[in-house]
């Protein structure tokens, strides 16, 4: 095979993989160019296109003025900050805290909590939820807040296995030279393990701070007052409220989608080289 | 080698201990069987003492005035028999309201009240159990442990109890209870007829499994229903699956293939996909999709994608899988790139030497590798899309209601999975809960052997220790 055959085969596989490549980006670019489309899109004021190619192609902001001065979405939105941050301090402490004591220390009910916590992880969460919100109302914490941050880092714990995962490829050699100059198990915590797991620990508060944006079901059982909404159920409810509310509110919606996923991308954005080692480090082992 | 070894010496159990501090303990530590804290403070440890002490006044106190009658009511079977309601008062000559019993709230409490109790006698054994190392400290002629160094020991040795602590009550609360709850549900009758606060529900045994399993037909058997909604559950999550599975392994190498320029741009395209929330792209996904939605009118047909009936509304059933395949193929994009940088060089040299073709190098080379590291994956993945709520919810909400499913009272319809027609008949306005549960505890079993299989097929179970 001469050497110019060998380069112009090259050359026509690469330009078929740029091809392939292009045509699949177009397929997952474009739902989303929709989205930030009609987000700014002024004209038909509301509803969504039914056209390839609509007529008026003028831009705007007006959904977005919309959206923060005819419904409640600046308050939704402190609501699930607030919310996001509260329960991802917690349930970051608490997966942290689980999968120390599961991976460094050793006793006699570590086996047999592992295999708990396992089988509870198997039953679908949907389940329980109706017990959920009836212990909340017998604690009067239904339609607050709280009951949502506790709920969100109350089964935190479940969620050890990958930063567990990640605690075990950390080599003990360190923290028994610690323990042998006088370190107590607290200091090796804060002092060795900790600043070693700092890509686990993003990866985990990035989860964490994410789940409440994108959860709209436990939000629906718990909370009644529009005032107490998170942004997810907010816009859910914004076009799933009545029969008619797609039709009349997709625009604002997609303006109130562009925010939500614009900060998410963003943090996304900063933070996935993290969220590349940690899914790879802790979840996939052979 | 050395976690074997511990096995060996703490396998005598809590029980042994207990019985051998009866037998052999001093007075002391009997009397802390029945007075909690007592053994503690006889030995001077007063503190300590003072809180067992406390626990059980408490404890007490929570099991006369409220625990208790519901411990006998859950064990007597009996789940209220007073319906709320006016009733006649000869006296007053006028109707009185009465509040009658709340099923619920009786069942409820009660495993509240159950729950405590196995608490309780955790701090009871302990307590037992401290007091009778004090026993054995004292016949060895050595110090009972003041409360500084109990302390101590907390933050060295036994730091994972307060480590463990909140976790664990967090998951009590939330997860625990409520699942031991709704799993007693299943052995209810609580369903729309039997709606507590107005109603009583009661103990009905297996027949919820009955109506669950059995074929009688008309109204009282699901089984078809059953197994219909069973097997669209597995079918739908191994395609799911498998779809994402080979698309995002497949595009990870196109992207990383020697001479392609751009990698970082080509993956951010479809990355960004992730960080949509699902509910927003799904619920876009719907709208387009929709009778009147952009792809009709850009094709210029009039198909309902998602809400064809014909042919067990295969259509439906088809965009669902396709719409994932959009949602979940950037996971496994990320997920599979880093590990495909990780395969050893020499692997692929040495197939390039022996004549391989590239597909062959796929198939025979980089799908092995890939798939012996990420099988754990895959199957929680299974598993995961065996519970997949949010995609089917949103895009079709099960539907279409197809007359086959909704027969007989299930209300189970066309793509609808276990969790979904579970989420309806929880939030349908004629809800039946105790249906629900029963195919919850259906989801539980598919979903533990799937776990069971991948734990066994793992060494990342057995191997924790290797990288140590």
């Amino acid at each position: 095979m001469n050497r110019s055959l060998v380069k112009f085969r090259r050359g026509a596989g690469n330009a078929l993989t740029y091809a392939v490549l292009a045509v699949l980006g177009i397929l997952w670019v474009l739902p989303i160019g929709y989205l930030i489309y009609t987000a700014f899109r002024t004209t038909p004021s509301t509803g969504i296109i039914n056209s390839l190619f609509p007529d008026d192609l003028r831009l705007g902001f007006g959904n977005f003025s919309r959206l923060f001065a005819d419904t409640m979405f600046l308050r939704w939105l402190g609501n699930t900050v607030l919310v996001a941050v509260c329960s991802c301090a917690l349930s970051t402490l608490f997966i942290l805290m689980v999968s120390y004591a599961l991976s460094r220390m050793r006793f006699r009910l570590r086996k047999p909590i592992m295999n708990v916590l396992l089988v509870l992880n198997m039953f679908p969460g949907f389940m329980s939820m109706i017990a959920v919100y009836f212990i909340l109302k017998a604690m009067g914490l239904t339609n607050s807040l709280l009951a949502l941050i506790l709920v969100y880092s109350g089964s935190a714990a479940l969620s050890y296995y990958i930063c567990k995962g990640f605690f075990d490829t950390i080599p003990r050699a360190m923290e028994e030279a610690a323990i042998l100059d006088g370190a107590s198990q607290p200091m090796v915590f804060w002092r060795i393990i900790l600043p070693l797991a700092k890509p686990i620990i993003v990866y985990t508060v990035l989860t964490s701070f994410i789940s409440p944006w994108c959860d709209f079901i436990f939000v629906n059982t718990i909370i009644s007052d529009r005032e107490l909404y998170t942004v997810s159920l907010g816009l859910y409810k914004m076009i799933n409220a009545e029969k008619n509310s797609f039709n009349d509110n997709f625009t604002v919606f997609c303006a109130g989608a562009f925010v939500v996923g614009g900060i998410i991308v963003t943090l996304f954005m900063s933070m996935q080289r993290y969220y590349v080692e940690g899914v790879t480090s802790g979840s996939v082992k052979g | 080698m050395k976690e074997r070894e511990k096995k060996k010496r703490t396998k005598p159990s809590v029980w042994k201990d207990l019985i051998s501090a009866f037998r052999y303990g001093s007075y002391q530590t009997r009397l802390s069987f029945f007075s909690l804290g007592f053994g503690q403070i006889a030995r001077g440890q007063v503190i300590k003492g003072l809180l067992y002490m406390l626990t059980q006044t408490v404890f007490t106190l929570f099991m006369i005035f409220f625990g208790g009658r519901y411990i006998v009511h859950l064990f007597s079977g009996d789940l209220g028999s007073k319906l709320s309601g006016e009733v006649w008062n000869e006296e007053l000559q006028i109707f009185e309201k009465v509040k009658g019993d709340n099923s619920f709230l009786i069942l409820l409490y009660g495993v509240v009240s159950i729950v405590l109790i196995f608490f309780y006698l955790a701090v009871w054994a302990a307590n037992v159990k401290g007091s009778y190392e004090n026993d054995k400290r004292i016949r060895a002629g050595e110090k009972v442990r003041t409360f500084k160094e109990d302390l101590r020991l907390l933050a060295n040795e036994k730091f994972y109890q307060p480590l463990l602590s909140l976790p664990f009550a967090g998951l009590l609360v939330f997860t625990v209870m409520p699942l031991v709850f709704m799993v007693l549900i299943a052995f209810t009758n609580y369903d729309y007829a039997h709606m507590p606060p107005g109603k009583l529900f009661d103990w009905v045994g297996l027949s919820n499994f009955k109506t669950l399993f059995s074929l009688s037909g008309g109204t009282s058997g699901f089984a078809i229903v059953f197994l219909r909604v069973l097997l669209w559950t597995f079918v739908w999550a191994f395609f799911a699956t498998f779809t994402n599975y080979f698309l995002g392994v497949i595009i990870a190498l196109l992207i990383h293939k020697k001479g392609i320029k751009l990698k970082a741009l080509w993956r951010t395209l479809f990355v960004v996909a992730i960080a949509v929330p699902q509910f927003v792209t799904l619920l876009l996904m719907q709208k387009i999709l929709d009778g009147d939605g952009i792809l009709n009118k850009i094709l210029g047909t009039n198909i309902l994608w998602l809400a064809d009936q014909r042919n067990f509304s295969l259509i439906p059933r088809l965009m669902i899988i396709l719409v994932n395949i959009w949602i979940g193929v950037p996971y496994t994009l990320l997920m599979s790139s880093g590990i495909l940088m990780n395969i050893p060089a020499d692997y692929y040299e040495a197939a390039r030497i022996d004549g391989a073709s590239a597909v062959r190098i796929f198939f025979n080379v980089t799908m092995p590798y890939m798939l012996h590291i990420t099988t754990p994956y895959l199957i929680t993945q299974f598993v995961g899309n065996i519970n997949n709520f949010n995609v089917i919810w949103l895009l079709t909400g099960g539907g279409p209601v197809d007359n086959l499913y909704y027969g007989g009272g299930s209300q189970a319809q066309s793509t609808d999975l276990l969790v979904t027609w579970l989420y309806r008949l929880t939030t349908d306005q004629n809800p039946r809960y105790n249906v629900a549960s029963v195919i919850g505890i259906v989801i539980f079993v598919i979903s533990a052997t799937m776990a069971l299989i991948t734990y066994n097929r793992t060494s990342s179970a057995k191997g924790e220790d290797t990288f140590q």
